[in-house]
């Protein structure tokens, strides 16, 4: 009843082929850009943006770079963290080496860094498979934050080896130091959001993401029908780690202000987006949303819950939240192995039939 | 013989000792992997409550005490009594089996003909939850472990190796840990019977026919079911001794947890299917990662050690995909 194609009809190639070709999914994709931009940066602050809307929109650009590397190519990566920690630093580097430049330029070139260094860490790919490969992204993880801390010159020499965000701006308008409105960061994040994810539906419903698929697939059987598994590979990690090499910058530059690599990008870092990636949906841009909101949303409602309501320490609370963030990636996994983006689609179905289950 | 000759082989001495621990971590991975093909992340967390649980009955600690006083307004820390190291042990094996069976009948039963991938973030799910009931249960603050293991370095073995020197001021013999020592022999102690026990009881002949084939060892009459808690109730057992070894070193606290890192590079070195490859891959990361260090450590600004063992692993794969030992994998389409 209310979602429904019924009298949507494509009279052209294109028409058929977009993004959303059911008319009540465009109008509610609309409707969701149209509050993302003009309503949530009016009526938001700090404690909004620091707490919920910065690391959602963050790390649903890692989501969105993680899934089309393990759910559209099939490799899995456990050195998330280690990239973005990449993007951070080349940012860093970038934004003290140039301070002119608008903060748009660094954050796109500081993908682009981390692109190169995905595809260095994705060459062993070609020969190692499965669990093999995913430990072996381990390697990049520890040895990129190992790098980050020892060598003083990613941190310009300060004497905590910590990276701090100097003051810089886009358009004239502060995006980070300690003065920044809480709608400009808002607004900048959401750009790159909107960005990542309009670039990733398009290269995975096109011929990269196809390849990436047949590689997932089988990746013999990908080999014989004509698919080059060096291109398919190393595009998948360079594609993936630009989106991550972004989020990092942003994670710092925007969102933290000031950051250390062993802290930080730590491991922890890496799973936590895997979990976004696998809650989510794998294979799914939308399910990247779900899983980064969800895993975002969870410790902030956790804590309101069991330390301004019920009252308890802040440490068992924590622990609460380990339990919690387990038990329910479990639950899930039994229940809904593709995620949270399955879930909507069968919604979608059910609502296409409603009310009548015939 | 030139001094530093003698720290290099003091080095490797070391070194063999701290592969041997990384083996032991590594055993229980290979233990599950073997008999379920689940890559069992949780391994590392399973040592960290293992010694929690040890430590927590040695002190009679109330369980859930922090989450029952926050809970009920209560303030009760201990029951009061004190439990000898043995009776602990054997509890805390217990507890493990308890676990094992939990995970097998609430987790793993309903994700039976998953993917590796599905399964293996249900471990990374099962290790958060573990660390959380951990913390929860015993409280998170650092603990020592005192089970009566030796510490410190060992005299004898500095008096008995000082006329390695041939006179030398600078070199007082080797120094090694008592305690490395003791886990070397309870390690190689651990894989004799783990062998002994795979190769001539009924219970590790079907375990290795469940390895081999499930649907086969199925239709044999081989409970997949028993056999299975009986693999992770063996890794909980691997991961409490290993959880012993480096609870009495560094403490027991969350770091312990972080072993299961160590013993990843072994893995890939060993092959994930191999028993001596774990053996054989703690050896060479413990030894490769201690030498580098002591050449090249300075050199890089220190602390290789966090990288070295994965980096290595992974140029060696580049060769040899499978691991030393791992089966050859062969690829049909």
């Amino acid at each position: 009843m209310f979602y429904r194609e019924a009298g949507d009809f494509s009279t052209s190639y294109p028409e058929d082929s977009q993004t959303f070709p059911i008319r009540f999914d465009r109008y509610r994709y609309y409707l969701v850009l149209f509050v993302a931009i003009f309503v949530i940066p009016f009526t938001i602050n700090d404690y909004w943006v620091n707490s919920i809307f910065l690391p959602f929109l963050i790390y649903a650009i890692a989501a969105i770079g993680l899934n089309i590397l393990v759910g559209y190519c099939g490799q899995v990566s456990l050195g998330t963290g280690g990239f973005m920690a990449v993007g951070a630093y080349a940012c860093y580097k970038l934004m003290t080496s140039f301070p002119e430049v608008s903060m748009l330029i660094h954050v796109l070139i500081a993908g682009l860094i981390t692109a190169g260094v995905g595809v260095l860490f994705g060459l062993p790919s070609l020969r190692i498979k499965g669990f093999y490969l995913a430990v072996a992204t381990l390697a990049a993880q520890f040895f990129l934050v190992w790098l980050f801390n020892r060598v003083p010159w990613f941190y310009n020499y300060s004497a905590s080896g910590q990276i701090s965000a100097p003051e810089r701006t886009v358009f004239g308008i502060e995006i980070t130091g300690p003065n920044t409105e809480a709608w400009a960061t808002y607004l900048f994040c959401l750009a790159f959001v909107i960005f990542s994810a309009v670039i990733a539906r398009n290269l995975t419903r096109g011929a990269f993401g196809r390849k990436w698929m047949a590689i997932r697939d089988m990746d013999i059987a990908a080999e014989i029908i004509g698919v080059n598994p060096l291109m398919a590979k190393l595009s998948a990690f360079a594609v993936s780690s630009f989106f991550i090499g972004i989020s990092g910058a942003l994670f710092f530059a925007v969102y933290l202000g000031a950051a250390e690599a062993g802290d930080a990008f730590s491991i922890q870092k890496s799973f936590i987006v895997l979990f976004m990636v696998i809650i989510g949906g794998l294979g799914s841009i939308f399910g990247s949303f779900a899983g980064a909101a969800f895993l975002v949303v969870l410790p902030v409602a956790l804590k309101l819950v069991g330390v301004d309501w019920i009252g308890w320490p802040t440490d068992i609370v924590a622990h609460l939240n380990l339990v919690v963030v387990g038990a329910l990636i479990i639950i899930f996994l039994i229940m809904e192995p593709h995620g949270l983006a399955q879930l909507w689609r069968v919604t979608k179905e059910k609502l296409r039939l409603w009310p009548f289950p015939h | 013989m030139p001094t530093d000759l003698l720290y290099g082989a003091e080095v490797v001495l070391n070194g063999l000792m701290a592969g041997v621990l990384y083996a032991l971590v590594a055993l229980g991975f290979v233990l599950i992997y073997k008999a379920s093909g689940i890559f069992n992340y949780a391994q590392g967390v399973m040592a960290l409550f293992a010694a929690l649980t040890l430590v927590g009955i040695m002190e009679g600690q109330v369980p859930f005490s922090h989450l029952i006083n926050a809970a009920f307004g209560t303030d009760i820390h201990h029951f009061g009594w004190h439990v000898p190291a043995f009776a602990a042990i054997l509890l805390t094996l217990a507890v493990m089996v308890g676990f094992a069976y939990l995970v097998q009948r609430f987790v793993f039963r309903h994700l039976v003909g998953q993917e590796p991938i599905i399964l293996f973030m249900a471990t990374i799910g099962l290790a958060y939850f573990l660390e959380g009931v951990g913390d929860l249960m015993w409280g998170s603050e650092i603990k020592k472990m005192a089970v009566g293991l030796p510490q410190g370095g060992s005299l004898w073995v500095e008096e008995n190796t000082q006329w390695l020197g041939f006179g030398n001021e600078d070199f007082y013999g080797f120094f090694i840990d008592k305690l490395d020592m003791v886990a070397t022999v309870i390690a190689v102690v651990l894989v004799l019977a783990l062998v002994a026990f795979s190769q001539y009881t009924k219970q590790g002949r079907a375990m290795r026919a469940v390895a081999d084939d499930h649907q086969a060892a199925l239709s044999v009459g081989v409970s997949l079911n028993f056999i299975w808690i009986l693999v992770w109730s063996l890794a909980g057992f691997v991961a409490l001794v290993a959880g012993i070894m480096w609870g009495a070193k560094s403490g027991v606290q969350f770091s312990l947890s972080l072993i299961a890192l160590k013993a990843l590079p072994v893995l890939m070195l060993g092959g994930f299917t191999s028993i001596p490859g774990a053996i054989v891959g703690g050896l060479i990361i413990g030894v490769g990662e201690k030498l580098f260090e002591f050449s090249f450590g300075p050199m890089l600004g220190g602390a290789t050690e966090n990288w070295f063992a994965y980096v290595l692993a992974l140029v060696f794969l580049v060769f040899r995909p499978q691991g030393l030992f791992g089966e050859k994998i062969i690829e049909r389409v």
